[in-house]
């Protein structure tokens, strides 16, 4: 079966500063991926590259089979593209255009995308919206007149209106509180289920993995030191970084002190001669 | 649906601009007031301010003359609002020009970054260094007196003002992850910028604009009164001051204190609307 986005030695630096080096991994059909690390780990950076916004120094990125180009030229390219694969950002308050209306940004999309008829649009855009859980009054508002999960829910239905093959959150639901992450982590595994979408999660935060996601790739300064199922990853993780991203999860007994030791004594690991 | 949505628009608007306080209000009002007389003047104006009545000249007001007469016999009252038209229609071109052009530098500028950007920048330093009173003096010299020369100059005299401010704010506004997503749904990069972000920088833009307008009716004014600026017997406030000069010696400086008192009123009226929107664009 050919997998739905594989990618391969994905390599970027700015200047002297490695951001990801070597990350590779393959995504079945309707899969989804965790990538975690910590700020700085290059998780975003690899984000970034999935949907073309940095331009990967070396590796490839192919959906469905076929290879994305490393830069598009060109109308007909630019929406195969954006048909590939879609991003959910972590800001639900400055990823939407606050000049329009939830209703009207969708729209634009639809058009972009050859929707030329406009009541067929219309139509469409209530159902995209039904999909993600709002209704007729949020198509009409601004986002600042909505809450945070209802802003995040938009962004997910507008990435959803250009129908992807893969969709890419990065810490989508890291600026939301505890209830509404559950609401929306609900929906992502609604989409993944019933769109069939593959799901490519970046987080720092394994709970919130663990909900979403099969399996998880662990970076830790720009490099891959884990990729296995989850339950395996949770139960006997092997590498001490994957352990640290354990224990700093808060949970009773939990011991930010020691955390902060460990942290130390694997920052004193030169980079590149990875403990295995 | 779509004229509920203008509708809808301009209600905020109304409301918003009532929204700034008494001072902003009566500035926009001011501005109004301004703008109504400069469209009307020609049917307001009592008598006609280019003929002068030499048998009357430098009198002081009365029934005949409200604001009295200069020292060539023209109605003061007349040639203020006969003068309106001048005096706004100059800085209005000045700003035009040099918004667009300061639009289309800075967001090309701030949009593509890097080395461009840099050169573009130092290009807009240089133009900075030049005095606009200077540029538009050189303007005059070499394609005459006139509105014309003057205008064209002062647009690109501050041009330099908009394009550094839209520049700044383009290059801040596109790290935004809403700009990221219009890229990814499949946008061209130009559409983008104008279509996208602009729009979302325009209440500030605006604001320079308006301050600049005050700023150009001053200079504008300052060329008439050097004589360089709007011929007579074309009423202008700037001329109209400059005339006065003999009046003012001759200790009946009504017929220049007048138009000081326009020229003042509107830029600092401009300056106060200016500087609230800027307020409200970056809030």
């Amino acid at each position: 079966m050919t997998p739905l986005l594989e990618v391969t030695g994905l390599r970027k630096a700015y200047g002297p500063t490695l951001a990801v080096d070597g990350v590779s991994f393959s995504l079945p059909p309707g899969g989804a991926l965790g990538l975690v690390g910590e700020s700085g780990s290059g998780k975003t950076t690899t984000a970034r590259m999935l949907v073309g916004l940095e331009r990967p120094d070396s590796g490839s990125i192919s959906v469905l089979g076929r290879p994305l180009a490393p830069a598009v030229h060109g109308r007909a390219a630019r929406l195969a593209r954006a048909k590939a694969v879609q991003m959910v950002y972590q800001d639900p308050y400055l990823s939407l255009d606050a000049r329009l209306t939830i209703g009207e940004t969708l729209d634009g999309v639809l058009r972009l995308h050859g929707h030329h008829d406009r009541s067929a649009r219309a139509a469409r855009v209530r159902e995209v919206l039904a999909q993600v859980g709002l209704g007729d009054r949020e198509a009409a508002a601004h986002p600042r007149r909505l809450s945070g999960g209802q802003r995040q829910r938009a962004a997910i239905a507008r990435a959803l209106a250009v129908e992807p093959a893969v969709l890419v959150l990065d810490e989508a639901v890291s600026a939301l509180d505890v209830s509404v992450q559950a609401q929306v982590l609900n929906l992502l595994t609604d989409v993944r289920r019933e769109a069939g979408i593959g799901l490519v999660f970046v987080s720092h935060d394994l709970a919130v993995v663990r909900y979403v996601c099969d399996e998880a790739l662990v970076l830790w300064q720009g490099r891959p030191v884990e990729h296995r199922p989850l339950p395996e990853l949770l139960a006997g993780p092997e590498h001490p970084y994957t352990r640290l991203l354990l224990a700093s999860v808060p949970h009773p007994g939990w011991d930010p002190g020691g955390i902060a030791r460990r942290r130390r004594a694997l920052s004193e690991l030169v980079p590149g001669e990875r403990p295995d | 649906m779509s004229t509920a949505t203008v509708r809808v628009g301009v209600g905020r608007m109304v409301r918003r601009l009532g929204g700034h306080g008494w001072l902003f209000r009566v500035c926009l009002g001011v501005l109004v007031v301004f703008v109504a007389v400069a469209l009307l003047a020609p049917w307001l104006a009592p008598q006609d301010p280019t003929v002068g009545d030499f048998a009357d000249t430098m009198a002081g007001p009365s029934a005949q003359h409200w604001l009295g007469t200069d020292q060539g016999g023209h109605d003061t009252f007349s040639a203020l609002l006969e003068g309106a038209r001048t005096s706004l229609l100059g800085p209005l071109g000045v700003v035009a020009f040099s918004s667009v052009g300061g639009i289309a530098v800075g967001l090309f500028s701030g949009w593509r970054g890097g080395r461009v950007d840099a050169v573009i920048s130092r290009v807009l330093d240089v133009l900075f260094a030049f005095p606009s009173l200077l540029l538009a003096i050189l303007a005059v010299a070499l394609f005459g007196k006139g509105l014309g020369a003057p205008v064209l100059a002062m647009a690109v005299a501050y041009l330099p003002y908009t394009a550094r401010l839209v520049r700044g704010l383009t290059a801040q506004e596109k790290t935004r992850p809403y700009i990221a997503a219009y890229l990814v749904q499949g946008h061209a990069p130009a559409y983008v910028a104008v279509r996208g972000l602009l729009p979302n920088i325009a209440a500030t833009v605006l604001a320079q604009s308006t301050v600049n307008f005050g700023y150009a009716l001053l200079d504008l004014a300052a060329l008439s009164f050097l004589g360089l600026g709007v011929q007579p017997p074309t009423p202008d406030w700037g001329a109209m001051i400059n005339r006065a000069q003999s009046a003012v010696l001759a200790g009946q400086p009504l017929s220049a204190v007048v138009p000081v008192m326009a020229v003042v009123v509107a830029v600092l009226a401009f300056n106060v609307v200016g500087e609230r929107l800027g307020e409200r664009g970056t809030r």
